[in-house]
């Protein structure tokens, strides 16, 4: 089998006594979605930040496209690929829609030393912005300041900056939450077909999009994955059932 | 925006016309004024870039300011006394002046941005002021150009093909070089660059996610917002014909920030609005009591109160970032 896009090997990260990741090994291959479930607290976003550079674990090893990745920093490591939404919505929230996206764009040419011509009548910015916008149904309110989207928006604006960065995995964090049924439906149907374009690692609350969606399901419970594999082994497993799954299975 | 661009203007003509009112009505002092009016505007300019766009509150910018304004000094009185300096000849010469200034304020902040945007929120705007307090004690105690008491130009700096002893011509240099900047500050900010610093200013997180790192970023915007500056402060120096350690003065500082957030924090012509009015209310209240201040006290009081925009947001609404 090809070496997977990501690989994360015995990683750890303590908050003081909290062990909040403990010895987690997990992969990500291309074309799948890995979704990664587990009660409240039990270390899912602690994991995503050190994957993205935000934090870094006290012990492991994180490889993403064969480069150990562990020395670089949040911005190097999107540079390389790795795009991640947050679970709460990080924008730039004076500007649009569209000039959010616009600075995703921006960021993968890597060319925000330039200091002239005005971005937006720079077509090679706002047109694939405009088609990220275009990707995850937010076209008709691109020039809508983004403190003025609604919540689902905003995590459907995350979507398009993730997109339009060109990544070549993304770090899911909760995308689904607060969404309403259409909005997660319609969510559903775009990330299936991302995964052709690259892998995901889906942290998602939403039981019927995992079912839906994943490849394969890890389950982290206080820091530590007890379960990993196939949707049916997952589904089927009793100590997951009763660790996470409760009366929702 | 149409609006915001309308009162741009109305506020472009109007310092230009000052002067010429006053030339008109016999009034030479008021073209003084004006001209006080553009060179500050023109380092609350400088400072927007860092403080309005970048949200960088850099309480250090008078440092730039009085660097600007020595540069004019010590190169005026070197080539006033022939002495070379550095084995080069002094000049007397605005051009070259503010060449010099630009490129000595950009070698002081290229180190003061690299080791303040280290820090952010109090720790930036205290470590901003310890830097520039130690450029102004440096300055009172180096007794080669008058230390404390200060540097006299002799003759105000010459512009090639203007007579800058006349206080008209003087004020449309300094009118030109604001405009210049504005100009230049209008293209930055709609420009990929200015999108990020605006972006970092609004979400840092958001911006490293992307892949841009914000401290590169504010640093350049550091830099420049520094060079701006002290292109006023040789300016300003020339307007007075004196330059002294009290325009690296603290005060000097937090006057450049009063300016920027009475006109509107990272508009354009914030910096413009808010040197007018400035200017106007330390004429007008000036002249009726020492303690101006206790009333320009209130007017900044009412404005981050009920008026955040300032001025600009007063009159034109909030800004809409495309
Ligand atoms: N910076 C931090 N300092 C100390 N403790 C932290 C920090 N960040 C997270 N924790 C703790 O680590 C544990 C894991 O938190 P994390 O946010 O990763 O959980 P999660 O699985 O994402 O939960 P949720 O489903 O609620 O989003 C929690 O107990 C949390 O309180
Ligand atoms: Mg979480």
């Amino acid at each position: 089998m090809a070496d997977p896009i990501l690989d994360i090997r015995d990683l750890s990260k303590s908050f003081g006594g909290l062990k909040a990741t403990d010895g987690v090994s997990l992969d990500l291959r291309a074309g799948e979605i890995h979704a990664l479930i587990g009660p409240n607290g039990a270390g899912k976003t602690t994991l995503i930040h050190q994957i993205s550079g935000g934090l870094r674990p006290d012990a492991g090893s994180i490889r993403f496209l064969g480069q150990d990745v562990l020395g670089l920093g949040v911005a190097a490591r999107a540079r390389l690929g790795l795009g991640r939404t947050f679970q709460i919505s990080s924008l730039a929230l004076e500007f649009s829609a569209l000039r959010n996206v616009m600075l995703a764009v921006q960021g993968r040419q890597g060319s925000s030393f330039r200091f002239f011509a005005n971005v937006m009548a720079d077509t090679s910015l706002t047109e694939p912005a405009m088609a990220a916008l275009d990707r995850v149904g937010l076209a008709g309110r691109a020039a809508v300041p983004a403190a003025e989207l609604s919540h689902g928006e905003r995590r459907q604006l995350e979507i398009a900056i993730a997109l339009a960065l060109g990544s070549r995995a993304l770090l899911l964090d909760e995308p689904m939450a607060g969404m309403g049924q259409e909005g997660s439906r319609a969510l559903t149907r775009l990330l299936d077909a991302l995964r052709a374009e690259a892998p995901i690692l889906l942290v998602e609350h939403d039981m019927d999009a995992v079912f839906a969606l994943a490849d394969r399901i890890s389950v982290l419970v206080y820091g530590r994955i007890v379960a990993s594999g196939a949707v049916e082994d997952i589904r089927n497993n009793p100590d997951v059932r009763q660790a996470y799954l409760g009366a929702s299975a | 925006m149409r609006r915001e661009g309308l009162l741009n203007l109305v506020l472009a003509l109007l310092l230009l016309a000052l002067p010429f009112a006053a030339q008109m009505l016999g009034e030479p002092f008021y073209v003084t004024l004006a001209t006080r009016m553009a060179i500050l505007a023109l380092a609350a300019v400088g400072l927007n870039l860092a403080l309005g766009f970048g949200g960088l509150v850099s309480f250090g910018h008078a440092a730039f300011f009085g660097i600007g304004g020595y540069a004019a000094g010590i190169l005026a009185s070197h080539a006033f006394n022939a002495e070379p300096l550095l084995g080069l000849p002094g000049t007397d010469q605005m051009p070259v002046i503010w060449l010099v200034a630009a490129l000595v304020c950009a070698l002081v902040a290229l180190p003061i941005g690299a080791i303040s945007l280290r820090t952010s929120g109090v720790y930036f705007i205290m470590i901003t002021l310890a830097f520039a307090q130690m450029v102004y004690y440096f300055a009172v105690s180096w007794p080669a150009y008058g230390g404390e008491d200060g540097l006299s130009i002799t003759v105000r700096n010459g512009f090639p093909g203007l007579n800058t002893a006349n206080p008209l011509s003087f004020f449309l240099v300094c009118y030109a070089v604001l405009m210049a900047a504005l100009v230049l500050m209008w293209r930055i900010r709609d420009s990929r660059f200015g999108a990020a610093l605006q972006a970092a200013r609004q979400n840092d997180t958001r911006v490293a996610a992307i892949g841009i790192r914000p401290y590169h970023i504010r640093l350049a915007a550091f830099v420049i917002s520094a060079v701006v500056t002290g292109i006023a402060g040789a300016l300003f120096a020339d307007l007075n014909r004196f330059v002294s350690p009290s325009m690296m003065s603290w005060q000097m500082s937090g006057e450049l920030i009063v300016l920027i957030i009475l006109g509107g924090t990272g508009r354009l012509f914030g910096p413009v609005a808010g040197a007018i009015l400035y200017v106007l209310l330390e004429f007008a209240l000036g002249g009726l009591t020492e303690r101006w201040q206790f009333f320009l006290g209130f007017i900044l009081l009412g404005v981050v109160l009920f008026a955040r925009g300032g001025i600009i947001g007063v009159l034109a609404g909030k800004a809409r970032h495309g």
